[in-house]
Parts: structure tokens; C-alpha cells; sequence
């Protein structure tokens, strides 16, 4: 049951091979299998045992969705009433929400069952998943490997089969790289598509949610659900929503392929690059046009990105103060002992040195040369990618330099773990959409082929990937152990 | 090259009311100091033309009518406070 479809399980659920309460518990067991890879901080066994029985009742019932019964995981920086919100961090540690995300309530809705809440790195800061107060994720195709990160128990989930699908949250690259490095498809949509509401911020202007799943297929159903205008996110875009379904069969003849020669140059592992090559190859086939492009301000998107994101960081994260909620500090001795020894305890040493790098580019005297030049710069990246998406339908290239690296091997090197997400971070300065794609593996580690549209063309993105999933089958792939 | 040094590391926690640990305090200096190696790049770039963008679609704030949304849940949200006493959440004493 834990290598089919999304739409294969509803088809099941429907003709009665199977029960909700028979696919809940069976992820349920697998989860315990599995508890090695520290994919999931909270287990909700006794919360997805009641909705798998409702999802029952109202499949027999008739009023079904497609999601009904299904069993999904929730990234831990989306509230949920009742259960404990995380965001990987100590802080939340004690953290029972008290609302829905907006994103959570409308799987409720669908009637999709939670079976839990995933690991992450710290309020979504990392590239590894090795920030996380609840210790490393593992990678299923090679335990001595980072998921990637931030959402690096969504995607080990999803790779091992502990869940069917899982949402992540994507600020830098933090859906795509993961889901490149654990062999599975991602995609970050545009920016206000998803709504924030209920999800943790980290950084306002560049958090976006979406889905992590196996098939373009299975993200076209989850996305549909998760996509829409809502009130109470002030940034969500009022735009109608598209069947993400219905087009996935176009043909892609004539499709224009650009290739951002920048993504090619050097520092990209050779293996990965014959396998980007391959995948391209493919879309050859099935008759698209590629040519190259050039987007000359990227080089400066991991300069300009570690201003806003610290920025925006440090702003949002001043509402941990020790008072309302979260962690607070043994017997503080006045107000301000209380805020900084709260904030010092309950933050790990990542979202410190985010938090110290945005106040210091915030601050007095600092304000112009570091957070007005980034944006600058964020506008000249942002221009690059329209110019280059009005000479072609998509650009695509590789979403990491590299396939996972070790466990411990970038950690103790913030710099050169930012580097490592050269190919993503100028997509959420830009605000456009993109996917990773499965497409092959470097040495038996899965490498992703990254797509990216054009604002709001996520139903074009899925359609692409679609077609690519129906002549290649890495999507398919399991890891050893976990088939 | 761009240094911070341990006393800048202080301030800047300061104002962020962050605590860190006087152990920690020169491996911040040297990863702040790395960070901000890496932004001097952007002054390669000549950006005195551009205007500066702090949203993907260039959306203004929306405003809503000022109604009522919300249900009262005072009690839900003090339930995860650190210590509240009569409906309050409670701070160490601030006006002596």
C-alpha cells in the first residue's frame, strides 16, 4: 500500500480493498519501523487513528475528496491545534498551538488524516536538518547523510515511505534541495500562491509552502488543496486557482527550454552534471527546444539573500520573549534578564548567528550599505528572471551542486553549508515557482533536476514534470530497505 | 576584509536581547565576520538607479474592514504561557 498514488489509494479506499484505519495503521507501523531516521518529532497516533475512522465514515457515506482517508505529515513549523508546533527549535519545545494553519485546516477539510508532525532544522534555518533541538535527520538512501533541510524530515519521510505525501515550507531552497537530495518531487510555488497563515514565519517575504511528494501527479492533488486566497495572510495573492490536474497530459512539443548558463559553470559536481544533461536529453525527445540563457545578478543572490533572510529573521523571531509562550529562563532577575537569557537558551547556535547578522544589518549607520543594497540587488535578480522567462517557457538546471553530503561534513562551516544553495536561493529572491524532480542518481545518491516558471505557472511546471515522470521512473525509486 | 569584533558581537546581541555565552562570543565574530565578507560583493554592482524591492509582486499592505474576527480565546492562549495568575501573564517586577 506504501508505493501507491494518491489517486490509486482513493481508488482503493473507494472500491473497499482497503480501510482508512487498515492505511493509517500500516504507515503507523512503518513510522515504528523506522524510528532511526528521526524523520518525525511527534507521532499523532491517537489523532490519526480518530480521523482515519471518520475518513471511514465518510467514504461510505459518499461526500469523499480525493484526500479522504489519506495519510499525510505535517512539516512541524505549521500550527496545529492540540498538537504540539515545534519549529525544530527548544524554544517551542512546550509549544501546544492553539489554532489551525490555515494550510492544516484545509487538509482537515479534505478529510486527509495527519499521522504526525516532521523534523526540521530550527525555525527552518539550514540546509542539513542537523540545526534541529531534536537531533539529525537521516537520509534513507544513505544513513551516513544529511535529508538536506530545512524541511529534512518531510522529505525522509516521504523517501522512506512513512508517510504518503508531507508539506515543507521553502525559504531558500528549503522544499527543492531537500526533495533533489532525497530522490523525491518538491515544489515551492510562487510567492502568495500557499497561505502563511500558521506558519512560522522566518522570512516573510521569501516563506512560501507546498507540497513533497513522489509524482508531479500526487504534488497537482496536494497543491490544489493547499493553494488559494486567504484573509488572513496579508501577503496571499487574490488570484483565481487553476485545475492543476487537468493539464498534466499536454504535450510538450515546442516547449522552450532556457538553461541559465551560471547554473553550469564551476562548482558543480560532474556526475550531477551528466545526469542534469541526461534529463534535458529527455526533454528533447518528447520535443522541446533548448537553448541558453543568462542571468547576469545571480552571483549575488547568496550575498543578498543572507541580508534580507537574517533581517527578516531577526524581526519575526523578537516575538520569543519568554512572556506568552515558548521556553523561558529559571528565575530571571528583572525584565531584560528574562527576554535574554529566554532567547539565549531556547535558540540553538544557527538561529543566533541569523539573528545577530540581521540585527547587525538592521542597525543604525548599517541600514543603507547592507539592507537597502539587497534589495537592490533583489530587484536586479528579480528582473533577470523576467527577462529570461519572456525568451522561454522554463529554465531548468541542477537544484544542489551535489548529491547529500556526510553527516557533520558542513556543519561546523556555516559559509560554505550557505553555499551549497547557490541554485535555489535566487528563485524565492525573485518570488518565481520551481520543482525539483527526481531524475537519475551520482553514485547511488538521487540527484533533482530543477524547473522553474514563470509566476503562477505552477499547472506548467506540474505538466513538465509530468511528462518527464511518464518516460523515466526515478520518482519510483525506493531506497534500500524501505521498498 | 570585514572584522567584527568581540565587543561589536556583544552589542549587536544586546539589542537583539539575545544572551550568548562569553565562550561563543569570538566563533560569532569570525562567522559574522565571513558573512559580511561575502556581501562587500554587492558593491561590485552599481544599484544607484534601482529601486529597492521587498515583495515578489510589489503588493501594498490590504486593508480589511475594522470588524470583529476573532472569538475570544484568552483562556486557550494563557494555558501555554510560562506563568500567568488572574488572567495575566506575569513578568519579574518592572516599576520598583
Amino acid at each position: 500500500m506504501h508505493n501507491k498514488s494518491i489517486a490509486e489509494l482513493a481508488k482503493g479506499l473507494r472500491s473497499g480493498e482497503f480501510s482508512s484505519l487498515e492505511l493509517t495503521t500500516a504507515f503507523l507501523d512503518r513510522i515504528k519501523r523506522h524510528t532511526g531516521l528521526n524523520a518525525y518529532i511527534t507521532v499523532a497516533e491517537e489523532l490519526a487513528l480518530e480521523q482515519a475512522k471518520a475518513a471511514d465514515a465518510r467514504l461510505a457515506k459518499g461526500s469523499a475528496e480525493l484526500l479522504t482517508g489519506i495519510p499525510i505529515a505535517q512539516k512541524d513549523i505549521f500550527c496545529t491545534d492540540g498538537v504540539k508546533t515545534s519549529c525544530g527549535s527548544k524554544m517551542l519545545d512546550n509549544f501546544i498551538a492553539p489554532y489551525d494553519a490555515t494550510v492544516v485546516e484545509k487538509f482537515n477539510d479534505a478529510g486527509a488524516v495527519m499521522l504526525g508532525k516532521l523534523n526540521m532544522d530550527e525555525f527552518a534555518m539550514g540546509s542539513s536538518n542537523e540545526t534541529s533541538y531534536y537531533g539529525a535527520v537521516k537520509n534513507p538512501w544513505d544513513v551516513n547523510t544529511v535529508p538536506g533541510g530545512s524541511s529534512g524530515g518531510s522529505a525522509a519521510a516521504v523517501a522512506a515511505r512513512l508517510a504518503v505525501c508531507a508539506t515543507g515550507t521553502d525559504t531558500g531552497g528549503s522544499i527543492r534541495q531537500p526533495a533533489a537530495l532525497c530522490g523525491i518531487t518538491g515544489l515551492k510555488p510562487t510567492y502568495g500562491r500557499v497561505s502563511r497563515y500558521g506558519m512560522i514565519a522566518y522570512a516573510s517575504s521569501l516563506d512560501q509552502g507546498g507540497p513533497m511528494t513522489h509524482s508531479a501527479e500526487d504534488a497537482a492533488i496536494m497543491l490544489q488543496t493547499m493553494a488559494g486566497f486567504d484573509d488572513k495572510d496579508s501577503t496571499s495573492v487574490d488570484l483565481p486557482v487553476p485545475d492543476y490536474s487537468v493539464g498534466l497530459s499536454r504535450s510538450l512539443e515546442g516547449l522552450k527550454i532556457g538553461l541559465p548558463k551560471e547554473f553550469f559553470g564551476e562548482g558543480l559536481n560532474a556526475d550531477v552534471a551528466a545526469t542534469i544533461e541526461a534529463a534535458i536529453e529527455e526533454y528533447r525527445k518528447l520535443g522541446a527546444k533548448v537553448t541558453e540563457v543568462s542571468m547576469p545578478s545571480l552571483r549575488l543572490a547568496i550575498p543578498a539573500y543572507y541580508v534580507i533572510a537574517p533581517a527578516e529573521c531577526s524581526a519575526n523571531l523578537s516575538r520569543f520573549d519568554g512572556v506568552r509562550f515558548g521556553y523561558r529562563c529559571e528565575n530571571p532577575a528583572d525584565l531584560t534578564d528574562l527576554y535574554t537569557r529566554s532567547r539565549g537558551e531556547g535558540f540553538g547556535k544557527e538561529v543566533k548567528r541569523r539573528i545577530l547578522m540581521g540585527t547587525y544589518a538592521l542597525s543604525a549607520g548599517y541600514y543603507d550599505a547592507y539592507y537597502i543594497k539587497a534589495q537592490k540587488i533583489r530587484r536586479l535578480i528579480s528582473d533577470d528572471f523576467k527577462r529570461a522567462l519572456s525568451e522561454v517557457d522554463v529554465m531548468m538546471g541542477p537544484v544542489t551542486p551535489s548529491t547529500a553530503f556526510g553527516i557533520g561534513e558542513k556543519i561546523g562551516n556555516p559559509i560554505e553549508m550557505y553555499l551549497s544553495d547557490i541554485y535555489t536561493i535566487a528563485i524565492n529572491l525573485a518570488g518565481v515557482p520551481a520543482m525539483s524532480v527526481p531524475a537519475g542518481f551520482a553514485k547511488g545518491l538521487p540527484v533533482g533536476l530543477q524547473i522553474i516558471g514563470n509566476y503562477f505557472t505552477e499547472d506548467r511546471l506540474l505538466n513538465i514534470a509530468h511528462q518527464y515522470q511518464q518516460v523515466t521512473n526515478w520518482h519510483q525509486s525506493a531506497p534500500k530497505g524501505f521498498e | 576584509m570585514v572584522s567584527l569584533t568581540a565587543d561589536d558581537v556583544k552589542k549587536i546581541a544586546h539589542l537583539a536581547r539575545l544572551g550568548i555565552e562569553e565562550k561563543d562570543v569570538a566563533s560569532y565574530a569570525k562567522d559574522l565576520s565571513g558573512m559580511l565578507d561575502l556581501m562587500t560583493q554587492m558593491s561590485d554592482l552599481d544599484t544607484d538607479s534601482v529601486e529597492p524591492m521587498a515583495h515578489p509582486m510589489d503588493q501594498v499592505q490590504r486593508l480589511r474592514a475594522d470588524v470583529v474576527a476573532e472569538q475570544n480565546k484568552r483562556e486557550k492562549f494563557q494555558a501555554i504561557a510560562p506563568q500567568v495568575e488572574a488572567g495575566l501573564y506575569l513578568v519579574p517586577k518592572v516599576i520598583e
